[in-house]
């Protein structure tokens, strides 16, 4: 049996579907739209019932996604029974879609929901009245308290059990009724197989409404489809000059006018108004002065607690998924001295890759928590109130705040829950704007590359440079964004804004909980898949073809060096005959292994323990190791010099495989372009690495500029090699950054988001296009001027302001037809 | 007189919603229709959008959809 929960939004039909199927939830997507689609599961009478969650609605017309699912559900899935799910408080409103809903002919139930709420404000409600008046059954329920709701199980049943009989009053249009009668009979002449599908009532009634898929629908399976799309339009145009009223509009009125009857006879009004206490936190969180500041408030604490206490849990977490890749040490074939077996690379490659991932997720789910929360309070509307006059005048909406925040508009935040969240944003044309220019916000993986840079080239006016960088993004963004809308965009739909500030609601813990744990699975299970799936991708591209057999002949030689010079080193010693070069490996294994044992320990009572253990396990090593007598001195620094040869050998190794990669030779090749914006092959493969992941990019180069046994910092390694850099590459490279394409997940999160491949590649190139202008722009225009890296940065600063104000004079109000 | 013309603490009652697009649909659909009263509550820290009561209930929207709400002063 399956059953579709229907109602608008904010009645309680989340909490009902919760208190219906307890933890058997899952959460999917419709196919082709971006509408989740929740079902769950319960039990009745020994027999399993399915019960799908419908996206929250305030009518059926087919203008939004959500409407059209919820309507295809009810048409096509041909539940056994629609529990329509109200705020008992808003009666009148709410029975605007009881009466769509019978009129589709669904068997439906009313659940008079949060009537506890609607009694304490002194409404009561007749139900065995309006049942009569509706024809259909009524159950009054109170989901926070459990009240109603074995009534509800047992009305459904029933109701399942006579199946179809849905009863319900169907509704008088008045003038339009003869108009209505006429498109029945014609219906049912003309196509007479569409009324076995369809309830031909309904069939009119949209057709008089002019809903677009219904006037396709019906029109399809007409013989002249052109002549009956016409005579459709001539109809609402007749009617329209004789009654002076939009037949849509006259139809919504005819409902609204029952609805205010039905609600009259049924319901003593209580006091109308919603309570007080919302009344007066609004008058402070919607304040001219104070909204702002407690908008700002609540952003901070989100990153506070989300970015900065997720970061520091991830203390806590990192621990585990280390643990993971050391166990795959072990597992995996084990490195010999230079020869590194392809399977032990690549595993823990993978495993790299998807650890820096998963280690997200204590911030992930802080974060979704924190959004469940504001979402449930009711804040969020609050928040879009407060913040679209800025956001509309650059394409955006009022609900791009969440998404633009989360995105990191200051500094660290993650594209990812960014362009998730934009699912909200009712107005497509503004959501795929909000989709497209996220990316370009200060993600956190970005920061590391930022600071490596200011604390190179910028050492001197760090606080400045850092101010610049945090802010430079929003003010690309907008006029980007805005541009988007004027172009690529232009033709979208976009809706009107008017939106509900419903009363504020005291969120349930389980509720936050549930919602996060859904969401960081739902992440897991899409991103991670994916990720895992590029990191091949990538370990081929930065691998192969790899150094070639002359060379590597050269490493063996050199290799075979080192260990003879060693072996050399230890001749006259007591130790000669326990290393020879054949268990070199097993040494250097022991020794490494000793290192990390007496890291992990730490000192006092461990370390001696740790000693005790391999002492026992090989006592003569463990003499080198521990450097004992004048021979374990001279065989130590012999070992000492051994390890430095091979660590500089796999680094030398590691940078002619980058080097003679497929993504070296990229690298490579993009430097006749790239050298305009400054950038060398080096830079170019530190980008190239970085389209994965951004977080790439730093260890890239920290792998290239390789580090001596100085151990200096990549600062000062990459400063010194490329000593051609000036600021303004700095500049240059930074810049590049902010405007660089998504890394890998958050693309998949943008096709998930926009509906689609097309959306992602788009995101992909244009930004990518946009990066290399810029950097371009910056450095050859900044080289043109004789411009130093500083007065760059204040030259690009002032433009973009000056963009920005500019593109927010610019008209682009949406024309809603007003007549 | 139209909605939009109306300041915070303004009543007055919908006489017809003049758009020919979504926009008349979206307002039926939230709960303006004509006879209903309607009282502005707020504007938003920068002018826009505005805040109104319906009814026990509360939307806001943008003075350019306002503009759309035809509405008589009592």
């Amino acid at each position: 049996m399956k059953i579709g929960l229907a109602g608008q939004p904010n009645s309680g039909k989340s909490t009902l579907f919760n208190a219906f199927t307890g933890a058997r939830q899952h959460v999917a997507n419709y196919p082709g739209v971006t509408v989740e689609k929740k079902i769950g599961w319960y039990a009745s009478n020994g027999e399993n019932v399915e019960v799908v969650d419908l996206p929250g609605t305030y009518s059926l017309t087919s203008y939004s996604p959500e409407e059209q699912v919820a309507r295809d559900f009810i048409l096509r899935e041909d539940p056994s029974v629609v529990i329509n799910v109200m705020d008992a408080s808003n009666l009148k409103r709410c029975l605007f879609l009881t009466f769509e809903l019978m009129e589709m002919q669904a068997p439906v139930v009313l659940a008079l929901n949060m009537i506890d709420l609607a009694e304490k404000r002194g409404i009561s409600i007749d139900t065995q009245k309006l049942s009569g008046l509706l024809g259909i059954s009524v159950v009054a329920t109170d989901m926070k308290t459990g009240r109603g709701k074995e009534e509800l199980l047992d009305t459904i049943s029933a109701l399942a059990d006579s199946s179809g009989a849905s009863g319900g009053i169907g509704l008088d249009y008045g003038e339009m009724e003869p108009l209505l009668r006429d498109i029945e009979s014609r219906v049912l002449a003309e196509t007479p197989h569409l009324p076995a599908s369809y309830p031909l009532r309904w069939l009119a009634v949209k057709l008089m409404e002019g809903d677009s898929e219904v006037i396709r629908l019906v029109a399809s399976a007409h013989p002249s489809p052109e002549d009956f799309t016409a005579d459709i339009e001539q109809l609402r145009v007749d009617f329209e000059s004789r009654f002076d009223e939009m037949p849509e509009i006259h139809i919504a009125n005819r409902r609204y006018q029952e609805a205010d009857r039905i609600a009259r006879s049924c319901m003593s009004p209580g006091q109308a108004r919603r309570l007080s206490w919302s009344d007066r936190i609004d008058k402070v969180v919607c304040h001219r002065l104070m909204g702002p500041v407690v908008l700002v408030a609540v952003i901070w604490l989100l990153y506070y607690l989300s970015i900065v206490q997720g970061y520091n849990v991830t203390n806590y977490t990192w621990p585990i998924l280390a643990q993971i890749r050391s166990w795959m040490e072990v597992l995996l074939p084990g490195a010999g001295f230079i020869e590194i077996p392809i399977m032990r690379a690549f595993g823990l490659w993978f495993v790299d890759s998807i650890n820096a991932l998963l280690n997200y997720i204590p911030i992930f789910f802080i974060l979704f928590a924190l959004i469940a929360l504001l979402e449930d309070s009711g804040y969020m509307p609050r928040m879009a109130f407060i913040m679209d006059r800025l956001f509309s005048r650059y394409g955006l909406h009022g609900q791009s705040t969440l998404p633009m925040v989360l995105g990191g508009i200051y500094v660290g935040g993650c594209a990812v829950p960014g362009v998730m969240a934009c699912k909200a944003i009712p107005d497509e044309r503004s959501r795929l704007a909000t989709i497209l220019v996220i990316p370009l916000l200060n993600c956190l993986a970005k920061v590391p590359l930022y600071v490596l840079l200011i604390n190179i080239y910028f050492a001197s006016h760090k606080v400045w440079a850092m101010f610049f960088i945090s802010t430079i993004s929003l003010l690309l963004v907008l006029p980007i964004s805005k541009i988007l809308t004027l172009t690529v965009l232009k033709k979208r739909p976009t809706s009107p804004f008017v939106m509900e500030m419903p009363p504020y609601h005291v969120p349930t813990v389980r509720g936050v909980l549930t919602r996060a744990v859904e969401r960081v699975w739902l992440f897991v299970r899409k991103i991670t898949t994916i990720v895992a799936a590029v990191a091949v991708v990538v370990f081929i591209l930065m691998r192969f073809p790899g150094i070639s057999e002359e060379r590597m002949a050269h490493y063996q030689e050199e290799k075979h060096k080192a260990v003879s010079s060693f072996i050399q080193d230890i001749e006259d010693t007591d130790y000669a005959d326990a290393i020879d070069p054949d268990n070199i490996m097993a040494f250097i294994r022991y020794w490494s292994g000793y290192k990390n044992a007496r890291l992990g320990a730490g000192g006092g009572d461990a370390a001696k323990a740790v000693n005790e253990k391999f002492r026992e396990k090989d006592p003569e090593l463990y003499e080198i190791v521990t450097r004992q007598g004048k021979d374990g001195m001279i065989a130590y620094r012999a070992a000492r010099s051994l390890e430095r040869s091979r660590k500089q050998l796999l680094m030398d190794m590691k940078n002619e495989q980058i080097h003679n990669s497929f993504l070296g030779w990229a690298g490579k090749s993009l430097e006749p372009v790239t050298r305009y914006a400054g950038f060398n092959w080096r830079v170019n493969v530190a980008l190239l690495s970085a389209l994965a992941a951004k977080e790439s990019s730093v260890a890239t180069l920290g792998a290239l500029y390789e580090s001596d046994e100085r151990g200096e910092s990549l600062e000062k390694r990459m400063a010194s090699k490329e000593t051609g850099f000036t600021p303004l590459h700095g500049l240059s490279l930074m810049l590049f950054m902010v405007l660089y394409p998504p890394c890998l997940a958050a693309a998949i999160a943008v096709k998930i988001q926009a509906g689609g491949t097309r959306w992602m590649l788009f995101s992909i190139g244009y930004s990518m296009v946009l990066a290399l202008g810029v950097a371009v722009a910056v450095f050859s225009g900044g080289s043109a001027l004789g411009l130093s890296g500083f007065q760059a940065m204040w030259l690009f600063y002032s433009l973009a302001l000056t963009l920005t104000v500019v593109m927010g004079l610019v008209r682009n109000r949406p024309d809603f037809g007003v007549v | 007189m139209t909605l939009d013309q109306l300041k915070p603490g303004d009543e007055g009652y919908v006489q017809k919603l003049r758009s020919r697009d979504r926009l008349g649909r979206r307002l039926m659909d939230m709960g303006v229709y004509p006879g209903l009263r309607i009282r502005v509550i707020r504007n938003a820290p920068l002018e826009d959008p505005m805040e109104v009561e319906l009814d026990g209930y509360y939307i806001s929207l943008r003075h350019e959809e306002a503009r759309a709400v035809e509405i008589a002063r009592k």
